[in-house]
């Protein structure tokens, strides 16, 4: 098996509440509490979960944009949260993130060659008079057109900004990209033209992606594993055929069950949870999900299941399985 | 099966500084006693402006306000020809509207309960006190325990999901006869998405309510229409009942926006992709305004717009794909 180009074991994120006049420290989210997973160079790694399960958290603690609370990264077998800055600094174009809201990732009043060729300057990975060339190289790579390049952020549309948000991503030569929901915001017809081109560039380009979204539909579409989040865990990861065909994880069946098909009158078996996410400041004891869970015994109250191997390359936290 | 909402050629347009825009072109529907229709489209197709005209919330008699033309017929009457004490009376009471939004769509300084009671006290001439036992009653009814307490709590305590329940608890509370739901379930989770799209069949099953709800998501449409009108910047493209629509789509662009969706089981290599975008409302011109990312464009669609016409049994399609003298010319 080929080394992980990223490790992530027994991560950990913490976020303090406050609270009262002097503003004490009342409490803890804990927003990514003890995951683990490792993604393998070229492949697709899904992550998904419901807003509050600490999916976006994740991203941005395996590239360090935020301080981890506990844990080890690995980035091509680094200890990330060894660096100091300057190395930290300059490993950053090699792991790059895309966001979800094309709208609000640009400034309005940079025009989008200088957006997207800034960080090489910055970097620099270029030679001042090579940035205008490499820009029109991904310009053309993500599907826009060379009089693009002076344009404003305003004068494009959503699906447009998306593909500017990749080639500004894609221009530093990235190896990994963490894509946080990043056709959530898309109407359906641009939605599919966004991750045609995502996988286009995987296969022309060798990338890695970490794909984190909470629709399992696209998920599916484009990841090779999976793995499902509820209120900071990890509840299972598992190779996509197998996730989708047959889920371990009551939650994870749950998930699948509620995601409406575009076929009417079919008939299918569907678990409707009841109740709402608990709050990530007070998560229920043991297993996380047992408030909602169909299947819940006795043990799931009191002990929080192990996350543990159970065959082939899929691992579940569940005491039923 | 009489129709309790008839739209005739509904226009509302907008004019800005850069020239008219027309939100909504000529636009006709029908929602039938105990009917639920979906209106699907993309963004800035007009399926939002469509619905909040038949409230009166885009009314064409404000000065800085659109241009409006056409009918609404609701029961009856043209509900654009009602002024704003009539059209109170039917607001909330025989119409009730539910948005994407719940957390904006409350009013954050108000208690829950104060907020169900109201249309309550306005529309049913409730007591006080009658009010908040039918409202602490309604609460219950959409699935949320502890609805006493719930009732004094505001709206910055509850969650997205709650809030929607709230939302339906008011919209249900005077028995309307049309529910608007627009993108209801757009902001939640999936799981939560289940439960109010559950609760919203289970309410019109009880009450023999229709219901006209806007989406752009084709699952939530399979999962709720009987009739479906497909939108595109501006105009009805294509309608039909549920199970003809998605088996037997007959206009290249709803073809085109079953092909592109990714589907659960159904994984497929590469993905089909309408091409292009949307056109700009400000720059179209007669002809199809589908024609720039059809596959199938002729000469003819460049030039003139096709009218939506009956094709097969209880669908309409406009393309000229489908109108044979044209085809064969």
């Amino acid at each position: 098996m080929p080394e992980a180009l990223l490790e992530i074991r027994h991560l950990k994120k913490y976020f303090p509440v406050k609270s009262g006049f002097l503003n004490r420290t009342v409490g803890q989210i804990k927003a990514v509490d003890d995951i683990s997973l490792s993604i393998r160079p070229g492949e697709t790694f899904g992550l998904v979960g419901e807003s509050g399960s600490g999916k976006s958290t994740v991203g941005r603690t395996a590239i360090r944009l935020t301080e981890k609370t506990d844990g080890e990264v690995r980035f091509k077998g680094i200890d990330l949260y060894g660096l100091n800055a300057e190395e930290l600094r300059r490993l950053r174009p090699k792991m790059q993130l895309i966001f979800q809201d094309p709208y609000s990732s640009l400034n309005p009043r940079v025009r989008i060659g200088d957006a997207i060729g800034e960080a090489l300057l910055d970097h620099g990975l270029a030679p001042k008079e090579e940035i205008r060339d490499r820009v029109l190289d991904v310009l053309a790579a993500c599907g826009l057109s060379a009089y693009h390049i002076d344009r404003f952020p305003h004068e494009f549309s959503g699906g447009q900004r998306q593909r500017i948000g990749i080639a500004r991503a894609l221009v530093l030569n990235p190896e990994l990209i963490i894509a946080d929901e990043p056709v959530s915001a898309l109407d359906v017809s641009i939605q599919a033209q966004i991750i045609n081109l995502f996988r286009k560039l995987q296969e022309s380009r060798g990338l890695t992606y970490l794909f984190i979204s909470h629709d399992l539909s696209v998920v599916e579409h484009l990841c090779s594993r999976i793995g499902v989040m509820y209120l900071g865990s990890m509840v299972e990861t598992a190779p996509r055929d197998d996730l989708f065909r047959n889920p371990l994880h009551p939650y994870t069946k749950a998930l699948l069950s509620a995601v409406p098909i575009p076929i009417p009158k079919l008939k299918r078996e569907r678990i409707v949870l009841s109740g709402d996410i608990p709050s990530p400041a007070n998560p229920p004891s043991g297993c996380k999900f047992h408030t909602r869970c169909p299947f819940a015994v006795e043990r799931c109250k009191e002990q929080a299941p192990e996350f543990r191997h159970v065959g082939g390359e899929r691992f579940v936290a569940c005491h039923l399985v | 099966m009489s129709d309790l909402l008839e739209i005739d050629r509904l226009k509302v347009y907008f004019d800005t500084r850069e020239g008219t825009v027309k939100a909504v072109d000529d636009v006709s529907l029908r929602v039938r006693r105990g009917e639920t229709v979906c209106i699907v489209g993309e963004s800035g197709c007009g399926k939002s402006i469509t619905a909040m005209s038949i409230m009166g919330l885009v009314g064409s008699n404000a000065a800085a306000g659109p241009f409006v033309d056409g009918q609404i017929r609701f029961d009856g009457r043209n509900l654009l020809r009602l002024d704003r004490n009539e059209l109170r009376t039917i607001r909330g009471r025989e119409i009730a509207m539910i948005f994407q939004e719940p957390m904006t769509s409350l009013n954050p300084v108000l208690p829950i309960g104060e907020q169900i009671m109201e249309p309550l006290i306005e529309h049913l001439k409730l007591s006080r006190k009658a009010a908040r036992a039918r409202a602490i009653e309604l609460i219950r009814k959409v699935g949320i325990s502890r609805p006493e307490q719930i009732a004094k709590s505001y709206p910055h305590e509850l969650s997205g999901g709650m809030l929607q329940r709230i939302m339906i608890a008011i919209a249900i509370s005077c028995n309307p006869k049309l529910l608007i739901a627009d993108e209801p379930t757009t902001a939640l989770d999936v799981t939560i998405q289940a439960q109010i799209l559950d609760m919203m069949r289970q309410f019109k099953a009880d009450s023999n309510m229709s219901i006209l709800l806007i989406t752009h998501d084709l699952g939530v449409v399979a999962e709720m229409a009987d009739y479906v009108v497909v939108m595109y910047s501006g105009k009805v493209v294509e309608e039909g009942e549920v199970v003809e629509l998605f088996t037997n789509p007959k206009h290249p662009y709803t073809r085109g926006l079953l092909k592109s969706k990714p589907v659960i089981n159904q994984r497929q290599d590469e993905l089909y992709s309408i091409p292009g975008q949307v056109p700009n409302p400000l720059e179209l011109r007669p002809s199809c305004y589908f024609h720039e990312r059809c596959e199938r464009c002729m000469d003819v669609c460049r030039t003139r717009e096709p009218r939506l016409r009956e094709v097969g049994d209880n669908g309409k399609v406009a393309c000229w794909l489908y109108e044979e003298a044209v085809v064969h010319a």
